[in-house]
């Protein structure tokens, strides 16, 4: 099955400080791959190297699809505070170039329709988070960039995001998920690499 | 052109909810202006001769000080790590973002600096020249504003950063837009002042949108 990411002896520094060396792998259709390690170890730096945000320092990283047609969630949920739940999705999809009639409906699989009109300064950082994530249910991508998607969640929404991944797998889409905890979930063709 | 009306359309609906930050440039002007007219004597000469410098610097100021968080916003949640993921050129939105920022700041000043003329005492056809001079030399000031902005949003702390990188690089846009109006009082013709101000725009909108999209990805790296 041809891999949707290869990456070959990447090495990655921030600043002076060389994070990771001599680090490769591949995720293929139907994968999850969790990387995991302590906090300042180099996960984020990896994932933001794997999506295309960021260049390595030595090593290369072939994707079968361009990094626009992937979903990319960071650690911060880009959410405007000013703006509700629904016009920053809404202002998403129209910045992705789909069609923003689901908003709504995601909005409401992650429980968030009560607080869809409301800033979301107002958002508790669980309800922020579950915002964030609606993205994923807004548009189909082949492959998913995931930094820490379960900080601050609580348990329904992790249940929420769980079926969003169990369909992403179904339909032959790949997801990278960062954490320094143990993802405690059970799914076929999930794989840890741990980093550090 | 969707995603470029979807940033557009963004920019000015926060500027709506955020009406601090365009009004109070607007009220940063009209004080500065009118302490210079109240500080001098009336009718003082001088006042006449520097009044085009003045409604030009106070417009240039009055820009600076709320473009210089323009991409912080954006960069702090996270916003620019989307925009760069996205499948728009970076550019585009961020050439979107800057013409609401022309739209909410460099439009009112321009349109209020005829007002403040008045208090410096320029006639009609002055205060023409000074509202076309702005009309051209605002949106480089916004831009050129906007392109440090981007270069510095990474920085913790700007500070007076900000004004030291952009007011050398707006130099010739305050010359000769002080330049026209002064020109215009003479009674000189202020063509030549005003093309040149057209041909700095004409150069920060092609050039500008694809810098400062170079520098956010730097301040991402």
């Amino acid at each position: 099955m041809t891999a949707l990411l290869s990456f070959q002896n990447l090495a990655i520094a921030r600043g002076d400080h060389v994070l990771l060396r001599e680090l490769s792998g591949e995720v293929s259709p139907g994968e999850i791959l969790h990387i995991r390690g302590a906090n300042g170890v180099g996960k984020t730096s990896l994932l933001e190297v794997l999506s295309g945000l960021r260049n390595p320092e030595q090593g290369t990283v072939v994707r079968a699809v361009e990094p626009e047609a992937c979903h990319w969630i960071g650690h911060r949920n880009a959410l405007n505070p000013a703006l509700s739940p629904f016009e920053n999705l809404h202002f998403w999809c129209a910045v992705q170039a789909v069609s923003t009639d689901n908003v709504r409906g995601a909005l409401r699989e992650f429980d968030l329709q009560r607080v869809a009109d409301h800033p979301c300064r107002q958002l508790s950082a669980g309800q922020k988070r579950r915002a964030a994530l609606a993205r994923l249910a807004l548009v189909r991508r082949p492959l998913w960039f995931l930094d820490e998607p379960l900080s601050a969640l609580d348990e329904d929404g992790v249940r929420h995001w769980l079926g969003l991944l169990q369909e992403q797998q179904k339909q032959g889409g790949a997801a990278i998920i960062t954490s320094h905890q143990p993802l405690r979930i059970q799914l076929p063709g999930l794989r840890t690499m741990e980093l550090g | 052109m969707q995603a470029f009306a979807a940033v557009l359309a963004r920019e000015l609906r926060l500027a709506a909810r955020r009406r601090a930050e365009w009004a109070l440039p607007l009220v940063f002007y009209a004080i500065v202006a009118t302490l210079f007219a109240l500080g001098a004597s009336p009718n003082a000469p001088w006042l006449k001769v520097a009044g085009p410098s003045i409604l030009w610097v106070g417009a240039l100021l009055a820009a600076l000080l709320s473009l210089e968080r323009l991409f912080r916003g954006d960069y702090e949640d996270g916003t620019l790590e989307q925009l760069f993921v996205s499948p728009q050129p970076v550019s585009l939105l961020v050439a979107a973002k800057l013409l609401a920022q022309w739209m909410i700041i460099g439009l009112p000043l321009t349109l209020m600096a005829p007002l403040l003329g008045v208090g410096f005492g320029m006639g009609t056809g002055v205060i023409g020249v000074l509202i076309l001079s702005l009309l051209l030399g605002m949106p480089a000031l916004v831009l050129t504003a906007g392109f440090a902005s981007a270069l510095v949003v990474g920085l913790p702390r700007t500070g007076v950063l900000l004004p030291v990188l952009v007011l050398p690089l707006v130099c010739p846009v305050v010359i000769f837009g002080a330049g026209a109006v002064r020109a215009a009082e003479t009674g000189v013709p202020a063509d030549a002042p005003l093309y040149f101000l057209g041909a700095i725009a004409v150069l920060c909108v092609c050039g500008v949108p694809l810098a400062a999209a170079a520098a956010l990805k730097n301040a991402l790296d």
